[in-house]
């Protein structure tokens, strides 16, 4: 039950009459030579990790060594709490989830790479706010994480997931896709509305550069994990309403590839183009890898 | 092409905040710990490339201290690895240095043993966590501690393989691969034996006791 393609994951999918995870499932239980439940038992000690740090991030006091981030999340969670959100509650929770995470990670915390370090709070700011708002339980999570392995590796297989081969659509976009196919399973959707989703989700950052000051994996990758699980959700929305996308997933796929292949070397996390490279860039950098 | 897992693609779980800066430095670091088999006094990490540039910024050299205290890489402990290796009376100390033509986010780590032996190991840190050990004390080799991992320094001599690999063979362990390399004829050599079978105490034992085998590390990161 292999397959590298999405399109050969789809045509699997409808001839067994199954979902994207438990295609994952039974793929890892041939690839690894465990079981069911061994596996199972895997992804929920992610599952667990995901969730502690976003919890970790929205109440302690968490900051960088560099001291670039740390105590966005918890603003947003102490307006929410106190004001109108903007763009309404699960936004607002998916927004401070997601930047709680990356918190975390730039803190020398515990996460989860989904499918990096620096794209870590997209997927699980996802499952986390709609484990909420739609009362599911761990299990369901746990098939959402076994779907958006499923999209992340389509991704790494035929393209890449690394912001220094592809940029941040590679990390970002990646993670938010992976996030979007989940979702949309998650919600009821079928196969192809899932694929739509990722589709759609990476097609909204192609072309987005991975610009990290002074190198580190903090800004602006953090708002950008925001960004992510925000696409991710709007992606997820689209696809189950029905829109799809014009262009299949595995040419989106191709097409981010071949867009960070373009990408200069300085857009591709060498930290020398982008928003590393503007004069504020630069004195950060100074300041922070001079100490 | 491999066949990515889905813990490839969702994972590794590991101590922030870059899968290459730290958890790939900490499992080189994790990997120089197995070598020297405690008893470690100093430790010095020579980094080049981008380690040397941002290794502060990354956590890198709490990661390689937290390696070297044997901790895996989604291990907590590693954000305060310089306090337990004080408690413990281990020395680190660190120099930015130019390796040559090897990979930008490569490490030498020299251990100083308390009877004053040395070890050396260089390691590269080459994406998503993965990493690669490219020479032992003066050796070039190369080995991910992906695999149950045998490390065997031996006297180039005839013999010394065919025992060893015999030995596996009776205690029904699969090789995967199997690599040779050697200082100059006749003398220090050093097998690598990646396998699919975990590797116990008794197999370990029972190559020491092989003519010309002058050792038995298991350097698994796993």
């Amino acid at each position: 039950m292999n397959f590298t393609k999405g399109s050969e994951l789809i045509n699997i999918c409808k001839e067994k009459n199954l979902k994207i995870s438990e295609v994952m499932l039974a793929r890892e239980v041939n690839l690894s030579n465990s079981t069911e439940e061994e596996i199972l038992n895997k992804i929920s000690i992610s599952l667990e990790i995901m969730k502690s740090s976003i919890e970790k991030g929205l109440t302690e006091d968490v900051r960088s060594i560099s001291g670039l981030t740390g105590g966005d999340a918890k603003k947003i969670k102490a307006r929410r709490e106190k004001e109108k959100p903007v763009c309404g509650f699960l936004m607002s929770k998916a927004i401070s989830y997601s930047m709680a995470v990356l918190e975390v990670n730039a803190a020398m915390g515990k996460i989860v790479a989904a499918p990096t370090a620096g794209s870590s709070g997209i997927l699980p700011a996802a499952l986390f706010v709609l484990a909420e708002e739609y009362s599911l339980t761990d299990n369901q999570l746990i098939d959402g994480i076994l779907t958006a392995s499923g999209i992340g590796m389509i991704i790494s297989r035929n393209a890449t997931v690394a912001g220094a081969e592809g940029g941040c659509q590679a990390e970002t976009g990646s993670a938010a896709a992976m996030a979007a196919a989940a979702i949309v399973e998650l919600m009821g959707g079928s196969p192809q509305a899932a694929l739509h989703a990722a589709s759609i989700s990476m097609k909204n950052v192609l072309g987005l550069v991975c610009d990290p000051i002074a190198g580190l994996v903090e800004a602006p990758c953090e708002k950008r994990n925001a960004i992510g699980v925000s696409n991710a959700l709007i992606s997820a929305e689209m696809a189950l309403a029905g829109v799809e996308s014009i262009i299949p997933f595995d040419e989106v796929v191709d097409a981010m590839l071949k867009v960070g292949r373009s990408l200069p070397f300085q857009l591709r996390e060498s930290a020398l183009g982008g928003l590393a490279a503007t004069p504020t860039g630069i004195r950060i950098s100074k300041e922070i890898l001079g100490k | 092409m491999k066949d990515y897992s889905i813990f490839d693609v969702v994972g590794p779980n590991m101590i922030g905040p870059s899968s290459s800066h730290t958890a790939g430095a900490c499992k080189i670091g994790k990997i120089a710990y197995k070598l020297a088999r405690g008893d470690i006094k100093s430790v010095t990490f020579m980094l080049h490339g981008s380690f040397a540039k941002t290794y502060r910024g990354h956590g890198t050299d709490k990661a390689l201290v937290g390696g070297i205290l044997g901790f895996d890489a989604d291990d907590e402990r590693i954000k305060h690895s310089f306090i337990i290796a004080e408690e413990k009376g281990i020395k680190a100390e660190f120099h930015e240095v130019d390796l040559g033509e090897v990979h930008p986010n490569t490490v030498k780590i020299i251990i100083t043993k308390n009877d004053q032996s040395k070890t050396e190991i260089t390691g590269s840190s080459i994406g998503g966590g993965n990493i690669k050990i490219i020479e032992i004390d003066g050796v070039q080799l190369e080995f991910t501690g992906e695999y149950p991992t045998l490390l065997v320094p031996h006297k180039d001599m005839p013999g010394a393989i065919a025992k060893t690999t015999a030995i596996l063979s009776q205690h029904k362990i699969n090789i995967a691969f199997m690599r040779v390399y050697r200082h100059d004829k006749g003398n220090n050599a050093f097998m690598i034996i990646e396998t699919d079978n975990p590797i116990y105490t008794e197999v370990i034992n029972d190559i020491k006791a092989v003519e010309n085998v002058i050792n038995v590390y298991l350097v698994t990161i796993i």
